[in-house]
C-alpha cells in the first residue's frame, strides 16, 4: 500500500527548532547530573545502526491508515525487543502504541543490523529507531507547516495527528505525507522528546505477543504452514567426521508418502508429504544406513589435563605493573576453575521453511542474523544476491547461536533438491542436543597477593578456551550441512576468539595485573552461548574474590566495595547488601554474593543466592536469589526484570546441573534425560531490583546475570557446605 | 523392504468441542494430527519423548503429552487444546488471562504446556496446593527461566478463586 513512494526534499539544518536545552550524553555521573530530564534533549551523536542505514524510512514508515510501521533489523528472541522498539517509536511520534506495528529482520526489507546478539539490541536498534522517529516527527511538522501555511510553532503532534494549536483542526501523518515516505537522512542536531514527558518509555508496557502465545495463535517459525507444504527430516551421522558408506535407498522409497531421498556426499535427508511419515522414514534410514565412526572425542582422559595439553595460542589481554612476585612469593593464593561445554538446549527444536521456485530461494528462519545467514547460504549454494530472501520469524528461545542457521541451511539444500514446494524441516530433539554448536569448555587459573590491610596488590589470570563465535558470517563452513556435502566446505579457522576473554579483566582496582588467554581448538563444535566467555570468567573471578575476602577476614561485600571505584558499581553491591541484611541462615544454609559489570561497559549487576545443602544426598537446594541491576535508562522495566530473572534461573541451571557429555565417537547428551536442566522442584524465590537512570544511555542487559549468579551460588555452597566449588556443574562436584 | 506400513483410515476425534474426521494412519501420534491435519498451533514438538511438556493437551480433564500418544487411543475422548480454552466470544480462560497479566513468558514456546497443566490442576481442584502445582509442573520444562512468573500467574488464579 506504500508503493507510491515520493521523494520528499531533504530538510536543511537551519530548519530545525533551536533549543537551548542541551544534554551531554556520555559521561555524567548519575548522582551529580542537574535535572536533564525536564528539557528536550539535543543530541550530538548518532547510534551505530544509523551510520549504516541513515534514512528515516529505513526505520519508520507511515501507513495510510495512520499506523506507524517500525522496521528493526533485530529478531524477537523472547527478550521483548518488539515491544521496546514500539515504545520508543510511539513516544517520539506521539502515537498510540497500539497503532505501532513492528517488522522484524528480513533481507531486502529491514536494515541490516548484523546479529541480534551481545545484548546490543536496545543500544543499537531501539536507539536508531528513537532517533529516526524523532527526525520523522520534525519532518512531518515541517511539511505540515508548509502545506497548511501555519507557522510550525503553532502546530503540535498529539495522538498520531498534527493539530493546530489555535483550532480543532487535525491531520493524520499520512495526510501530511500524502502517502509518501520520508527518505531524508537522520541528521544532527536532533531534538528528542523530553524524558519527563514520556508516556511509554520507562513504563512496563505489556508485550502483545504473550496473548497470542496464550491463545495458541501462529507465533513461531514452527507454526508456519503453506499450501502443499512438504516435510523433511535429515539423517545425521554418528559424529562430525563420519562418512556415509551405504544406505537402503529402495527400502526408504517404499515407505508410503516418501517423495524424495536427498543425498549429497554425507548429507542425507528424506522429504515426505506429511510430517510423521518423514519422521518414520528418517528413523528407518537411521537403522538402515552404514557410516564410518572415527574416534574423535577424548572420552577416557581427564578433561582438564586434555585441554591444558592441547596446543594453544597465547594472547596477552591486559598487563599493568608487574606480577613477577606471584612466581616467587610464598603468600600467594591460587585456584583453578573449570567450566564444561554447555548447550543452548532450546525447548523448541530448530526449524525452517524454504521454497525454491522460479530461480528464487525464500527461507523463513529464526536466525539471529538474516543478512549474514543469507551471505553464507548464497555462498554454499552458489546463488546470486537477488535470488535469495530470508524472512526472520521468532522461534523458541535460542540464547545465542544454536541450530537456527544450520536448519535453515538444511532446508535451503532440500528446497533446491525438491523445487516448487515449501519444504518444512524441524530438527529432532536428538539432533538439537547433539549437533548444535556448544558454549566452549574453559579453564581459569588465578593467583593473587594481598597486602596487610586486605587489599589485592597483584593478580594474574590465565584462561583456556576455544572460540566463542562461529556464526555464519558469510562462511558456509559455519553451516552444519555444508561440511557434509560431496564438495564440502572445510572448516579452516576456529572462529571468533574475542568472546573468550570477555570479562576476564576484573572491574576492581588492582595495581599489578596480568591476564592471558590461551586459545585451543577443542574437539566439540562451538559458538556463541549467552554471555560467551563472561560466564566462566566471572564465575572464576567472583569465586576467587570470595576466597580472598575469607583469607583476609573481610565481609565479602565490603571486600568488593573496597576494590571498586565506580559509583554505580558500588550502588548495586550496596543494594544487595541492603536487600539481604536481615536474612537469617539456618543450619545447612549459606549465602553467597557476586558482582560484575557486563563486558566492563554494559549493565552493572550484583546478586546474592541463599542455598541449603542437603548433606545426605549431596543436593544443593536453591532457596532465594536477589539481584540488583543498573542498565542506565530503562525502556521497559518489566522486560528488563524478566530478562534478569530468566538469566539468573538459566545460569543456576548451567551452574548446578549442566554438562555436555561424550563417548569416544559420539555425543552422549542427546535428550533431557542425558542433559537435564533445572525443573520446578528447585526454583528459588526471587527478588530483582532495577536501579533506573533515565538520564543515562541504556546499556545491554540480557546477559548481565549469567556470570555473577554462578559465582554467588558457588559462594553460597561454600557457606553451606564448607567446600569450594572449583569445577562446574556443582551437582557433579558435590557427589 | 520396510516393515513401516501406512494404512490410512478414517478416525473421528472430538477436539475443542467439535467432531473432526481425519484420514490418518492410526499409529500416528496425536501431536502430528493436531498440528498437521487440524492446523492447530498450541501443542508443540519439544522432545518426542513425553519429558518436556511442550505438546500437552487435555484429554478429558487431564494434562497429557501427545507426542507419542497414538491417535486411535483417544477416539471417544474429549481432547482440548489451548485454542479451545477461551469461550465462544473469545474471552480468555482465567489461567490464560493470568499468564498475560503476569507477562509470564519470554520466548513462550513452553507456554502451551504450562497453561494446559495449570488448567488441569484447576479442573481437579488442586490449584490451591502449591506443592501439587510444583509437582505437576515438574513435567514442564522452561529454558528461558520464566518459572517464578509462571508460578505467580497460577497463584493469582488460586487467589482469585479463594476470594470469590
Amino acid at each position: 500500500m506504500m508503493n507510491s513512494k515520493k521523494r520528499i526534499p531533504p530538510y536543511s539544518r537551519r530548519d530545525f527548532l533551536k533549543t537551548t536545552g542541551s544534554v551531554t550524553i556520555g559521561f555524567c555521573l548519575w548522582d551529580s547530573c542537574s535535572s536533564p530530564l525536564l528539557e528536550d534533549q539535543e543530541i550530538s551523536d548518532l547510534p551505530g545502526s544509523l551510520n549504516r542505514h541513515p534514512n528515516i524510512n529505513a526505520w519508520i514508515e507511515i501507513l495510510e491508515d495512520g499506523r506507524v510501521q517500525v522496521l528493526t533489523g533485530k529478531i524477537e528472541l523472547g527478550q521483548g525487543i518488539r515491544i521496546a522498539v514500539a515504545q520508543v517509536a510511539a513516544e517520539e511520534l506521539n502515537t498510540d502504541i497500539n497503532m505501532v506495528e513492528v517488522t522484524l529482520a528480513e533481507t531486502g526489507r529491514t536494515p541490516n543490523e548484523g546479529y541480534t546478539a551481545g545484548s546490543r539490541s536496545i543500544e543499537s536498534s531501539a536507539m536508531a529507531i528513537r532517533y529516526a522517529a524523532a527526525a520523522a516527527k520534525e519532518k512531518i511538522l515541517e511539511l505540515a507547516a508548509e502545506k497548511l501555511s501555519i507557522d510550525k510553532s503553532q502546530l503540535v503532534m498529539q495522538n498520531g495527528k498534527v493539530r493546530a494549536k489555535k483550532s480543532d483542526a487535525s491531520w493524520s501523518y499520512s495526510q501530511i505525507l500524502e502517502g509518501a515516505q520520508i527518505e531524508d537522512e537522520v541528521q544532527l542536531p536532533l531534538q528528542l522528546k523530553s524524558k519527563s514527558n514520556y508516556s511509554y518509555v520507562g513504563k512496563a508496557i505489556p508485550r502483545k505477543d504473550i496473548e497470542k502465545m496464550a491463545r495458541g495463535k501462529q507465533v513461531y517459525v514452527q507454526d508456519l504452514r503453506f499450501p502443499d507444504m512438504v516435510h523433511a527430516r535429515v539423517v545425521r551421522p554418528p559424529n562430525y567426521e563420519s562418512m556415509l558408506e551405504s544406505f537402503d535407498e529402495q527400502g526408504v522409497k517404499s515407505i508410503e508418502g516418501v517423495l524424495e531421498v536427498v543425498r549429497n556426499g554425507d548429507f542425507l535427508a528424506v522429504i515426505a508429504e506429511e510430517e510423521y511419515p518423514a519422521i518414520q522414514a528418517a528413523q528407518f534410514l537411521k537403522e538402515h544406513a552404514s557410516w564410518s565412526k572415527p574416534e574423535i572425542f577424548p572420552a577416557n582422559e581427564s578433561f582438564d589435563e586434555y585441554i591444558l595439553n592441547l596446543p594453544a595460542e597465547i594472547q596477552q589481554v591486559k598487563t599493568n605493573g608487574s606480577t613477577e612476585v606471584l612466581k616467587t612469593d610464598k603468600d600467594i593464593i591460587s585456584a583453578q576453575f573449570e567450566k564444561p561445554y554447555l548447550m543452548h538446549a532450546s525447548i523448541g527444536t530448530s526449524c525452517a521453511v524454504a521454497i525454491y521456485k522460479n530461480d528464487q530461494l525464500h527461507i523463513w528462519s529464526h536466525t539471529q542474523g538474516v543478512y549474514p545467514l543469507k551471505e553464507a547460504i548464497k555462498n554454499m549454494i552458489g546463488l546470486a544476491d537477488e535470488q535469495l530472501q530470508i524472512t526472520g520469524i521468532p522461534g523458541s528461545g535460542c540464547y545465542g547461536h544454536n541450530g537456527a542457521d544450520d536448519v535453515a541451511a538444511d532446508a535451503a539444500l532440500l528446497a533446491m533438491a525438491f523445487p516448487d514446494k515449501h519444504v518444512r524441516l524441524q530438527w529432532s530433539r536428538e539432533e538439537e542436543h547433539a549437533w548444535e554448536p556448544y558454549g566452549s569448555a574453559m579453564i581459569m587459573k588465578l593467583n593473587a597477593k594481598l597486602d596487610g590491610s586486605g587489599k589485592i596488590t597483584h593478580w594474574s589470570y590465565d584462561l583456556w578456551s576455544d572460540a566463542h563465535s562461529s556464526r555464519p558470517g558469510g562462511n558456509p563452513e559455519n553451516l552444519l550441512p555444508a561440511r557434509h556435502l560431496a564438495l564440502p566446505f572445510v572448516k579452516t579457522g576456529s572462529g571468533g576468539r574475542g568472546g573468550a576473554y570477555r570479562n576476564s579483566e576484573p572491574y576492581y582496582h588492582i595495581p599489578n595485573m596480568n591476564i592471558n588467554a590461551h586459545f585451543f581448538n577443542g574437539p566439540l563444535r562451538v559458538s556463541a552461548l549467552r554471555s560467551l566467555g563472561a560466564f566462566a570468567n566471572i564465575f572464576a573471578i567472583e569465586s576467587f574474590m570470595d576466597e580472598l575476602a575469607v583469607s583476609s577476614g573481610k565481609d565479602p561485600l565490603k571486600f568488593r566495595l573496597a576494590h571498586l571505584t565506580d559509583k554505580r558499581a558500588k550502588a548495586v553491591v550496596e543494594k544487595i547488601g541492603e536487600l539481604t541484611k536481615e536474612e537469617k541462615l539456618a543450619s545447612g544454609e549459606g549465602i553467597g554474593y557476586a558482582f560484575s559489570r557486563y563486558k566492563n561497559v554494559a549493565s552493572y549487576f550484583a546478586c546474592a543466592v541463599k542455598v541449603y545443602y542437603e548433606e545426605n544426598s549431596g543436593r544443593i537446594l536453591l532457596k532465594k536469589m536477589w539481584g540488583a541491576i543498573d542498565s542506565g535508562e530503562v525502556i521497559n522495566p518489566d522486560g528488563l526484570r524478566n530478562q534478569t530473572e530468566g538469566g539468573m534461573i538459566q545460569a543456576a541451571s548451567w551452574t548446578t546441573m549442566e554438562q555436555v557429555t561424550f563417548d569416544k565417537d559420539h555425543i552422549t547428551s542427546v535428550d533431557w534425560g542425558t542433559y537435564p536442566i533445572l525443573r520446578f522442584d528447585n526454583i528459588p524465590e526471587k527478588e530483582v531490583v532495577v536501579i533506573d537512570h533515565p538520564e543515562e544511555p541504556p546499556m545491554g542487559a540480557g546477559e548481565a546475570a549469567q556470570g555473577p549468579t554462578a559465582a554467588a551460588i558457588a559462594n553460597a555452597v561454600y557457606g553451606a557446605a564448607g567446600r569450594r566449588i572449583r569445577k562446574l556443574p556443582i551437582g557433579g562436584s558435590m557427589q | 523392504m520396510t516393515n513401516i506400513m501406512y494404512m490410512k483410515t478414517q478416525i473421528t476425534l472430538n477436539v475443542n468441542g467439535k467432531n473432526r474426521d481425519i484420514q490418518v494412519d492410526p499409529k500416528t501420534p496425536l501431536l502430528y494430527v493436531l498440528r498437521d491435519h487440524l492446523q492447530l498451533n498450541g501443542p508443540k514438538y519439544g522432545c518426542g519423548q513425553e519429558i518436556c511438556g511442550s505438546c500437552m493437551v487435555l484429554i478429558d480433564d487431564h494434562a497429557v503429552p501427545c507426542c507419542l500418544l497414538r491417535v486411535d487411543s483417544v477416539v471417544g475422548r474429549t481432547i482440548t487444546t489451548i485454542e479451545g480454552l477461551a469461550d465462544e466470544h473469545g474471552t480468555l480462560h482465567p489461567v490464560q488471562q493470568a499468564f498475560v497479566q503476569e507477562q509470564a513468558a519470554q520466548c513462550g514456546y513452553c507456554l502451551n504446556g504450562m497453561i494446559i497443566s495449570a488448567v488441569s490442576l484447576l479442573r481437579q481442584n488442586q490449584i490451591q496446593d502449591e506443592e501439587m502445582v510444583k509437582m505437576l509442573l515438574h513435567r514442564n520444562l522452561c529454558r528461558c527461566g520464566t518459572h517464578t512468573r509462571i508460578l505467580k500467574a497460577i497463584r493469582s488464579v488460586a487467589d482469585m478463586l479463594e476470594t470469590n
